[in-house]
């Protein structure tokens, strides 16, 4: 057996730390795993969607397959006279709208924002894009930190206004899912209905996770037995919150997977395959 | 199966230290704790180890090993490779004493800072009567061993010196959010929490409950709550407008 003094190079403490008397440890972090590897795929993940989302929502085409009422989620409401004739579920409140302006303004920046807000979301983007710290116990880079104790940080708590808007569209989503069970014929069932369905309810369960709304449920309550119908929904909501971050990340997957093929059978690439009409 | 396991040790104290290698048996079962013993009875007699139970229960052993804040008890060798360099230090979050033993009192200085749990006046001390439905989010926060490695991996305090004075830590935000939900506890500290515990700092990033050897949901179930709560009180109009019209009991 051995013992002896290694030649670890030792980077230079904080004065602070320092001052306080802590071990001065070589470098950011002794971390020996992969830790970069989280924060590498959430950004990749993060890219993914905000540039793809940014480029169909700017795009004006390819949203609306007229034959089975496939609208886009990218594209509801629509609600100006740009858009393409059965597709203004809601009506047409505004006029033609210029080309670089997307035709879903009315929900994209509220959807935005409630994601933006999330808890999920700011654990992930705080993370990896800030890296407020990149991982645990791996020293973020810069000298000063105050969080969300001041502007503009401190804007996150509004974060339960715009799950009230979300669950609003999340319902115009559902409306927008079940229009879609047509045909030339009248009624009608393709594998578009199906993806349309599984983004609508994992949409939903994305929503019904959020904290804000386990809060407003029942969490802000300090007697639970004297509410026992918020209690029961509470304890519900919990059960989903638990999964949050997954829900977050399936949403993403089936918000681009419904848009996606929604503009592929708009486009013509292939014809949707019809169970029924 | 034993085999021969290499080890980096942090040795030194608040003036300077180094990571020292040692070589060092390691038998079929043991947890860090063990090999840092046999460091003591065999090649270093005076590394200083703060340790007690042995079993996860008193959150005395806690450091890092290979950077992850985690008690020295509870980190079994089988996870580990047997051609693995393992490097144990102190926290690094909390002044040095000595070797592995860190100064703590941080923390007992923020506990301080929350003030216990207050009773309702009217009601005698004997006469508490709660529903287990309503204590039960509290009990959770209890089996919280005070090990500190929540503490010691938030980055706000770990990073930032500066903020150890007007942050209390997910450990104490945890403990303010215990009494807040507490069914009998007369105190308003949802104002405190922002202001005086410096809930605002938090940013949710979740390690102090990948940490916790309790497995505590710390940011989910307590500290996330107490953001809504704050956000209740001091961001919503609506609910502001709520209580003032209905009259109804802020909590």
């Amino acid at each position: 057996m051995t013992a002896n003094v290694s030649e670890t190079p030792r980077a230079p403490l904080p004065e602070s730390a320092e001052r306080a008397g802590r071990a001065q440890l070589p470098g950011k972090t002794l971390r020996t795993d992969r830790w970069w590897l989280q924060p590498t795929l959430t950004v990749a993940g993060l890219a993914v969607f905000v540039i793809y989302a940014g480029v169909r929502a700017f795009m004006g085409a390819y949203y609306w397959v007229p034959a089975y009422h496939y609208l886009t989620p990218f594209y509801s409401p629509c609600t100006t006279a740009s858009c393409a004739p059965g597709s203004q579920h809601l009506g047409a409140w505004f006029g033609e709208f210029p080309a670089w302006l997307p035709y879903g303004i009315i929900a994209l920046p509220f959807l935005l924002v409630f994601r933006l807000t999330c808890y999920y979301y700011r654990k992930a983007y705080y993370r990896s894009v800030w890296f407020s710290p990149p991982a645990c116990a791996v020293a973020e880079p810069r000298a000063k930190y105050t969080g969300e104790t001041r502007f503009p940080l401190i804007v996150q708590n509004v974060h339960r206004y715009f799950f009230y808007v979300a669950a609003l569209l999340a319902l115009l989503n559902t409306y927008d899912a079940i229009m879609a069970f047509h045909s030339p014929s009248g009624f009608g069932f393709g594998l578009g209905n199906l993806i349309l369905l599984l983004n609508v309810v994992m949409l939903w369960a994305y929503t019904l996770s959020c904290h804000s709304c386990r809060h407003a449920t029942g969490g802000r309550l300090r007697h639970f037995s004297r509410h026992p119908v918020r209690y029961w929904m509470w304890t519900q909501v919990s059960k989903l919150n638990t999964r949050h971050m997954q829900f977050a990340w399936i949403t993403i997957g089936t918000l681009i997977l419904a848009d996606l093929y929604v503009m592929l059978v708009s486009a013509g690439a292939f014809p949707d395959p019809r169970f029924v009409g | 199966m034993a085999y021969d396991a290499r080890f980096k040790v942090w040795r030194g104290d608040a003036e300077s230290g180094q990571l020292c290698d040692f070589t060092v048996e390691v038998n079929e079962g043991e947890v860090v704790l063990d090999i840092i013993h046999r460091l003591q009875a065999t090649q270093a007699p005076d590394l200083a180890v703060r340790w007690n139970c042995k079993a996860g229960k008193c959150g005395s052993c806690s450091a890092e090993i290979n950077g992850h804040p985690r008690l020295l008890c509870m980190t079994r060798m089988s996870t580990f490779a047997e051609d693995e360099t393992i490097t144990v230090t102190p926290m690094r979050t909390f002044p040095v004493i000595r070797d592995l033993v860190t100064d703590v009192s941080f923390n007992y200085e923020k506990a301080r800072e929350v003030p216990a749990f207050t009773p309702p006046q009217d009601v005698a001390a004997g006469e508490y009567r709660m529903a287990q439905v309503d204590v039960q989010r509290s009990q959770e926060f209890r089996k919280c061993i005070e090990c500190f490695l929540c503490q010691d991996t938030c980055h706000v305090v770990r990073d930032h010196e500066d903020n150890k004075r007007s942050f209390a830590g997910p450990r104490f935000l945890m403990r303010v959010a215990e009494l807040e939900m507490h069914p009998l506890d007369a105190a308003d500290r949802v104002p405190a929490a922002q202001e005086e515990h410096g809930l605002g700092y938090c940013n949710i990033t979740k390690c102090c409950t990948e940490v916790c050897p309790e497995g505590i949901h710390i940011t989910d179930n307590a500290l996330i709550p107490m953001k809504e709560r704050v956000a209740d009180r001091k961001y919503d109009p609506v609910v502001w407008l709520g209580n003032k019209l209905f009259r109804r009991d802020k909590r």
